[in-house]
């Protein structure tokens, strides 16, 4: 599954680790929710890059105390079609100010690429090969949208109202 | 009739050529169906028995009558020659390809019209009632704030993979004419005691398998906050609605599981986190959407014409003016319902030469506006009086003037068996068979206001639940047989109907519905007495008694 | 979604392979050669669940040429003519059972 971050086809340099193996020497390392809870501490001393994969049943209220020390968070698309992910991930960037790589994983197509950018994802575990070298195509096709987000995008009623701004001076 | 600008023009036609790219890796092989089934349904396509069937959205249920035009231009070019006006404000096109569909959508995207969101586990087309902006008793344009949520909920980034369906209603009238009680977020407009602009919000109402009516969560969201408040409710119902099942995936389940009391503490904690926020709508946001409702520049005329004092000697005339003309806000004009139930006709079609000549009519006599309601009829919206008898005499022709308006042959039906893949019985030929049992105007006055709804599987398109009287078709041993239950209402009075007795066959449905009719005219107080309200004195017993003694 | 091979087959009598064709939606049938035909005279005809199984299978096989494929029943007229076995099939044979508005 190649990776996209920030629109380019990367190497994956996180290793996952799962729930109870040794970590690699070094290098940056993704772990499961449970371990990095029972040891954030620890993990979040260490000098490395730190990434979480988090559930898509779980409240992401539970990293907050923890979001500045991560340099990945993982979010779980099981199937494209379950969109708990969406919510966490708005709530990650936009409510508790999340900067780190937002990496969307599982079934991860190119038809919810704009979706994903919207809801502050710059990170894709692409299922398709296909479909990742479509992304800069599939994220360029919208240049007007209704709803105001984090991704810096002015929303259809913001515009407007610039735009009433600019005919009347 | 609310007009796009250029950001609106610019994002319906980027998806059409989104779907376009869709289909054409459908077709070569690089989406599966199980990955562009969802893509589909979300732009409306559905697979039906014989064909794809393609659902279009009419929000609020205005039209222009170049949209009608459009509309029966894609009738005629792409399927076959009608199309089917639905319980959502929608239109529906039931032999349409797939390799035909994106033209379809580039053509309708001309005039401002789209499929976006019309079916798929997404907020769906917004609906209102269809008198917004003309009826003498609402608070102000509900439609203005539908166009705002219309908006607001398409092509959602974080809203398009919810765990089932999500549907709005809103009306601004004392008398509720969207049935917002049986949608997912039902929103009454209102005013509160300092006069400002707001919502009561309804939530977890919905038909199907498990019917609910829905239960108001907050009694006042001013306006400037309803899209966060919707927001929350839909960030809430997104992480915690049911994916397990998909019966029990709809917020309705949602809600009676948790109890109202705590999702709204769920919700109101999630608005919190969002409140006064970038949704928080400003008074010049609100105007610049407003101002793209085009209202007609009305006359000065007289409330009793001439013309239409010399047209009451025709009895037939006036047996419609009586039934399907409606008081309008401005004095001097009315609002016109056009019956699509002709008398042994499916409920809810219209032909292209139909939607053609309705167009032409429009023009001429309702500033070019067109409507479109829940019951599956269509309106003219702006008629000044003194047109009734000529504009009547042009509907009398198409076939759209039969005077039974609310009446039992004003039949509410869902496409059934004839169409659908998850019907389990047939819906049209019953509800024409009862068009034509109750064929006489005089008798179906005598019998008064009663709402007929007919459903051909749980899945509740037909709203049998809420019809006064319900039909509910299922599959016993290969045969169809039909639930009939009474006593339901869509209103703002909202209730399920009771069932009756023992499932009848196809055969019998219309004989048993003739039973309990002339039970109920047996068993009123007196001819004013409604028939959903001799239900609700005496309860389903003594009809029971009636129709089954001799069964 | 469970996928039409990992449900229970049951057969009860005489059955084909039916489903819609995915650029038109055209109701089909599977035929005994692996192509589809929109007769159902051309359908192969199955009674067993092991060959409805394997009729299924390689109808699902192909998601680019049909749309969800499923086993229906069918009965045989006394001159071997292919019949409906229910009601849905014989509509999705032969059409509504109403007259449409615009031949009305």
């Amino acid at each position: 599954m190649p990776l996209v971050r920030n629109g380019q086809i990367v190497a994956d340099d996180f290793v996952s680790v799962d729930g109870d193996a040794e970590l690699p020497a070094d290098g940056a390392v993704l772990v499961p929710a449970a371990r990095f809870l029972a040891e954030a501490d620890a993990l979040t001393k260490l000098n490395r890059p730190l990434g979480v994969v988090w559930p898509n049943n779980r409240d992401v209220a539970e990293l907050e105390p923890w979001l500045d020390r991560l340099a990945l968070v993982a979010l779980v698309f099981p199937t494209f079609r379950d969109g708990r992910a969406h919510s966490q991930a708005r709530r990650l960037r936009e409510i508790y100010g999340y900067r780190g790589e937002l990496r969307a994983t599982g079934q991860v197509l190119r038809d919810q690429f704009t979706f994903l950018l919207r809801n502050g994802f710059d990170a894709f575990d692409v299922k398709k090969e296909a479909d990742a070298h479509a992304f800069d195509e599939a994220t360029h096709r919208y240049t007007e949208f209704y709803q105001p987000t984090g991704d810096g995008h002015l929303s259809a009623l913001q515009l407007r109202k610039q735009r009433h701004k600019v005919t009347a001076t | 009739m609310y007009a796009y600008d250029e950001i609106d023009r610019t994002l319906v036609n980027e998806r059409v050529a989104e779907f376009r790219d869709q289909v054409q890796r459908r077709l070569s092989g690089e989406l599966t169906e199980d990955e562009f089934k969802v893509l589909r349904l979300m732009n409306g396509v559905y697979l039906q028995l014989h064909a794809y069937m393609f659902r279009v959205a009419i929000p609020y249920g205005t039209l222009s009558s170049a949209q009608l035009r459009k509309l029966a231009h894609v009738a005629r070019k792409y399927d076959r020659g009608y199309g089917h006006f639905t319980t959502r404000q929608n239109i529906q096109f039931n032999w349409i390809a797939l390799k035909d569909l994106p033209d379809a959508l580039a053509d309708l995207a001309e005039v401002g019209i789209h499929a976006m969101q019309t079916s798929g586990n997404c907020t769906r087309n917004v609906t209102a009632d269809q008198w917004g902006g003309v009826a003498p008793d609402e608070v102000e344009d509900p439609r203005v704030w539908a166009e705002i949520l219309r908006q607001h909920t398409a092509l959602h980034p974080e809203f398009s993979f919810l765990p089932r369906k999500f549907k709005f209603a809103i009306t601004a009238a004392d008398h509720d004419r969207a049935a917002i009680k049986v949608h997912d977020i039902g929103l009454r407009l209102i005013k509160n005691d300092a006069g400002e602009t707001g919502f009561e919000v309804l939530v977890g109402g919905g038909l199907g398998r498990s019917p609910f009516i829905a239960k108001t969560i907050k009694p006042f969201v001013p306006g400037r906050d309803i899209l966060s408040y919707v927001e929350a409710i839909l960030r809430v119902y997104n992480q915690y609605g049911r994916r397990d099942n998909i019966y029990k995936a709809r917020i309705k389940i949602l809600v009676h599981e948790l109890g109202i009391e705590k999702f709204a503490a769920e919700v109101e904690q999630a608005w919190r986190e969002i409140a006064d926020g970038p949704l928080t709508l400003d008074d010049e946001m609100i105007e610049d959407i407003r101002s793209r409702f085009v209202y007609p520049a009305y006359e000065k005329l007289s409330a009793e014409p001439a013309e239409l004092r010399a047209a009451a000697a025709d009895p037939r005339f006036e047996a419609w003016r009586k039934n399907s003309v409606a008081p309008h806000r401005q004095p001097g004009y009315a609002i016109v319902t056009l019956s699509l139930k002709p008398v042994g006709g499916p409920p809810g079609d219209a032909t292209a030469e139909q939607m053609d000549a309705i167009a032409d009519l429009a023009d001429k006599y309702s500033f070019g506006e067109i409507r479109v309601g829940h019951e599956q009829n269509l309106a003219l919206p702006h008629v000044a009086k003194r047109d009734l008898p000529a504009l009547w005499a042009a509907l009398d022709a198409i076939g759209v003037a039969t005077p039974n308006v609310n009446l039992v042959s004003d039949i509410i039906a869902c496409p059934g068996l004839d169409y659908c893949s998850l019907a389990n019985a047939r819906s049209i030929p019953i509800a024409q068979e009862l068009t034509r049992r109750f064929a006489n105007h005089e008798t179906a006055n005598l019998i008064g206001r009663l709402h007929v709804n007919i459903s051909g599987c749980i899945n509740a398109c037909g709203h049998h639940h809420v019809g006064h009287i319900g039909i509910l078709g299922v599959e016993k041993n290969d045969q169809e047989v039909y639930q009939i239950t009474i006593g339901g209402r869509a209103d703002e009075h909202a209730k399920l109907g009771e069932l009756i007795g023992p499932a009848v066959p196809y055969a019998e449905v219309a004989d048993v519905i003739e039973d309990i009719v002339e039970a109920y005219l047996a068993l009123r107080e007196k001819p004013e007495e409604l028939f959903v309200d001799t239900v609700k004195r005496l309860g389903v017993e003594p009809f029971k008694e009636r129709v089954y003694a001799t069964r | 979604m469970t996928s039409p091979l990992q449900q229970k087959i049951k057969i009860t009598g005489p059955s084909v392979v039916t489903a819609n064709r995915t650029d038109d939606g055209v109701v089909i049938y599977r035929t005994g050669s692996g192509g589809w035909s929109t007769e159902l005279a051309d359908a192969a005809i199955v009674r067993e669940a092991d060959p409805a199984r394997a009729l299924l299978a390689e109808s699902v096989a192909d998601d680019i040429g049909a749309v969800g494929a499923y086993i229906a029943p069918v009965k045989l007229g006394g001159d071997g003519a292919v019949i409906p076995g229910n009601l849905r099939e014989q509509i999705r044979k032969t059409g509504v059972t109403i007259a449409l508005p615009a031949q009305a």
